[in-house]
């Protein structure tokens, strides 16, 4: 322990090669997958001579199962062994040594999958054509006489054979081919099929190693309260206060707006700072509370500018000349990510290398915030990825990685790894937007829904993330699942139909949690759709199905819940049904829910979902993901809920922003219906419809209405 | 100077007695595997078994936890051969991102000791800890799955 090697990255290799474990370092690069020294076939493929497969993958790996499909995807083309198959990181750092090869790292949006098939799958093509061609080349034939299968290469006549890893060498000196041909989707052997994820094992042993548990020689512990009021400023800290306690080293300020305390151990760092003086400067934010935001918004519903997004007919004339009319206003709230993992992130810095470790949605995205933290040019810093506990949007942002890097700036040399506790991590989130939604609806006489108009009012993500993406000041996210066309289309066919946004953007950062802009318009598009029903006296599931004529595949997975649950047969007695359906990030999506409820619990019993993402690249993870996201859902549903007082998040932990358990968890059974043609998210779109199921199962037994979350405010309690 | 005995090994560490066994086992003694979430007794991320019963570590004092049996994930497989516990979750692909997943085997494998074939209400009682990526499902499937093998 008292060895301390340099910490440029050489020496780390060098050490932990040789030392390993024994010097007590977590190394996450290093791990037993690494493709160190093996012959590279291209950027993704290694192999080893041992026939292992190392396959690089961009995207971040955070329980959604990305690491695995996208392994899948390379090894289907490869046509290797996928007992062999393991996997590694790239590093930002080389992605721009290399001149980008792996394309984009961002994890989010459910894009890991969706936007990079096609380059991933002619990766692992291309190297199964140079592997191939050595083989030919070695035995002088023809290429075409040559096969490959389970890392086995083949030649016809002759039936002799090799291995992926014998002429690994060779093939990696043969020039990349021009034109890859991908296979068709029904040849697929491995794409489509349920098999295991790869990092499963560390995870059952405590062996996996997350941005919490990195370790360097020498390093040292920091906690950060940033000013609890966003906007704000740090005026002072009275650091001669806590200098002296048991173990801390220093009291740094980071920022304008945050201070740290570093120590030999987190326990003597969070003691310190919570006995720290603290004067902050909060500005007009601080005036700003929950109610005053939802007034803000109401004001919203009868604003004159409003954003449209999506225009057929004329509602108002439609609406006019209806027959009955119906209005409500939702309301949704704030939410916080509370990934498992609290965030984190270590860093060591000197004036001619940084180098930082953490979790990360976006490894690119971090190592801009290390570079520009850093002030160092790219070729002096490097940003080494590990796993994530966690991410549903939160570790997309990069917040923790430039604190870290600012702290450890101020003790050169010295490893700092910067942990947020719970507190931190609930009252600096970037949170669930907040929205409210009044919807009116036309019926003819006939009870077809004949006009409709949806304002939403509220925050807008990409204003506070991503202003480059706006369009003439419109956040066409904002409308998902309510847009005329693309990958969040509205799946009803309204003769008169408006969808406009009044843009309203409080202090408090909005941030994109899983299923973003889904989650709220899905619980008022289709709690709505069962209060028309109602007025119509037509069966909710009948009712959606008359407008949906042009609309096959948002009602295919409908009809596929409908059937699921039994819909035209009656519910157990005492149990209570609703239906939703709704689309998002390219994949169509349904849920119908069972419910009961005694009082003022309810129970869910079932719940039948179904997806239809174009391609399953692997059913079994997909299901995982359906029901895990279930449960975040639905914790938001009933519980989650970050209120503003005095400009500041009131919720500190878990005993205040609640998330199920297993005795709440309903029974969730998957209806993965791929239809072919087209590439849909798998981690985010199904979430947004078990809430509006639920909800209007709710209404179907009690009669009551429930039109904002969490239903706690309501004084109904999940059991 | 407090003698622990983790997995068997004894430790002595230099520390408050009043610091949370969890940060005494993370950072002082440096084992990772179990895990920090809320703090407060709430998620369950930190379970380790005191004499044989889990219990939540970030609740509990390294001066109360002295002279105690303590079990960690790290102290559960025998020399690389994982329990029935930690097999199931191979088997059923329980963990998603698997932060939660050391303190929900240590919570599962103490109720297994307890009542080798718990109902689901026994499950419903025992397992409290908090997974937000939401891996419950097969959690449930896998601990029947345990309790059969
Ligand atoms: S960290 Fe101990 S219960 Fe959450
Ligand atoms: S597996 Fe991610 S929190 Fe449980």
């Amino acid at each position: 322990m008292n060895h301390m090697p340099k910490l440029s990255r050489r020496t780390f290799v060098v050490g932990t090669a040789t030392a390993g474990l024994s010097l007590g370092f977590n190394v996450p690069f290093l791990t037993s997958t690494s493709a160190q020294g093996a012959p590279e076939i291209n950027a993704w493929v290694v192999i080893k001579p041992d026939d292992t497969v190392v396959i690089r993958i961009a995207r971040s790996e955070m329980g959604q199962g990305t690491l695995t499909g996208l392994a899948q995807m390379v090894a289907e083309e490869l046509e290797c062994d996928w007992s062999k198959v393991t996997t590694e990181y790239p590093t930002p750092g080389q992605s721009v040594a290399r001149k980008n090869p792996w394309g984009d790292f961002g994890t989010g949006g459910s894009r890991g999958i969706r936007t990079s098939h096609d380059y991933v799958r002619k990766g692992g093509a291309a190297a199964r054509m140079m592997l191939v061609g050595a083989a030919a080349a070695e035995w002088k034939v023809p290429v075409s006489e040559c096969s490959a299968a389970n890392s086995v290469i083949t030649h016809k006549p002759s039936g002799r054979t090799t291995t992926y890893g014998k002429v690994a060498a060779a093939a990696a000196q043969i020039e990349a081919p021009a034109d890859v041909p991908l296979k068709d989707p029904k040849d697929w052997k491995l794409i489509g099929k349920s098999v295991k994820r790869l990092d499963t094992v560390d995870k059952t042993t405590g062996k996996m190693m997350y941005g919490i548990d990195v370790k360097l020689p020498g390093m040292l512990h920091a906690t950060i309260k940033a000013c609890p009021v966003f906007g704000g400023k740090v005026k002072s800290f009275d650091a001669a206060k806590v200098e002296k306690m048991k173990g801390v080293k220093k009291v740094v300020q980071v920022g304008s707006n945050a201070v740290a305390v570093v120590a030999d151990s987190w326990w003597h760092a969070k003691t310190a700072l919570d006995a720290l003086p603290i004067v902050w400067d909060t500005g007009e934010n601080a005036k700003v509370t929950s109610a005053s935001i939802s007034k803000w918004l109401k004001e919203g519903f009868d604003a004159e500018q409003a954003f449209v997004s999506n225009k057929v007919g004329d509602v108002k004339a439609g609406l006019a000349s209806a027959a009955k009319t119906v209005v409500a206003e939702y309301a949704y709230p704030y939410q916080n990510h509370a990934c498992m993992e609290p965030l984190n992130a270590t860093a060591v810095y000197t004036a001619d290398k940084c180098e930082v470790w953490a979790g990360t949605q976006h490894g690119q995205a971090a190592f801009a915030a290390a570079l520009e933290a850093s002030g160092l040019p790219a070729s002096k810093v490097e940003f080494y990825k590990v796993m994530l506990g966690g991410g549903f949007g939160r570790r997309g942002r990069t917040d923790y990685v430039t604190q870290a890097v600012l702290i450890a700036k101020q003790m050169p040399g010295t490893p700092i790894k910067l942990l947020w506790s719970r507190e931190e991590d609930m009252g600096q989130g970037t949170y669930h937007p907040v929205t409210e939604c009044r919807l009116t609806g036309g019926l003819d006489d006939k009870g077809n829904l004949t006009s409709l108009h949806v304002r939403l009012s509220g925050q807008s993500i990409l204003t506070a993330l991503r202003p480059e993406a706006l369009v003439n000041g419109m956040d066409p996210a904002t409308f998902a699942g309510l847009a005329p066309t693309g990958e969040a289309a509205i799946g009803y066919g309204v003769p008169n139909l408006l969808v406009d946004h009044s843009m309203r953007n409080p202090h408090v950062p909005p941030g994109f949690w899983r299923g973003v802009n889904v989650n709220q318009n899905a619980i008022y598009l289709e709690s709505f759709m069962d209060e028309l029903a109602k007025t119509a006296g037509v069966d909710p599931l009948e009712f959606r199905r008359r407008l949906m004529a042009k609309y096959p595949k948002h009602l295919g997975v409908l009809n596929a819940v409908a059937n699921g649950i039994g819909w035209d047969k009656p519910a157990p007695a005492g149990v209570f049904r609703g239906i939703a359906q709704h689309m998002g990030y390219g994949s169509y999506v349904a849920a119908a829910a069972e419910v009961s409820v005694d009082g003022n619990k309810v129970k869910i019993h079932r719940i039948v979902a179904a997806t239809d993402p174009g391609y399953a690249v692997n059913p079994g993870q997909i299901e995982r993901q359906i029901s895990g996201s279930f449960v975040y859902g639905l914790s938001a549903l009933f519980n989650g809920e970050c209120t503003v007082k005095d400009g500041a998040i009131e919720q500190t932990n878990f005993d205040s922003y609640d998330s199920i358990r297993i005795s709440q968890m309903p029974k969730v059974e998957c209806i993965v219906m791929p239809s072919g043609g087209f590439w849909g998210g798998v981690g985010e779109p199904t979430i947004c419809v078990a809430p509006p199921a639920v909800l209007n199962a709710i209404t179907a037994a009690t009669g009551k209405r429930y039109r904002s979350i969490p239903l706690k405010n309501h004084g109904l309690t999940l059991v | 100077m407090i003698n622990l005995t983790i997995n068997g090994k004894s430790h002595s560490v230099d520390v408050e007695p009043d610091t949370p066994l969890l940060w005494v086992i993370r950072d002082t003694i440096g084992m990772t595997g179990t895990k920090y979430g809320c703090g407060i007794a709430q998620c369950g991320s930190c379970t380790v078994h005191i004499d044989g019963a889990a219990t939540r570590s970030c609740g509990m004092t390294v001066g109360d936890a002295a002279g105690k049996k303590i079990t960690t994930i790290e102290g559960l497989a025998d020399n690389g051969v994982l329990t029935k516990v930690q097999q199931a979750w191979v088997e059923h692909d329980v963990p998603q991102c698997g932060y939660c997943q050391s303190g929900m085997i240590m919570a599962v494998s103490a109720l297994l000791k307890e009542k080798p074939k718990p109902t689901d209400a026994d499950i419903n009682e025992a397992i409290t800890n908090i997974c937000r990526c939401g891996t419950f499902q097969q959690v449930r499937l896998a601990i029947h799955a345990a309790a059969k093998a």
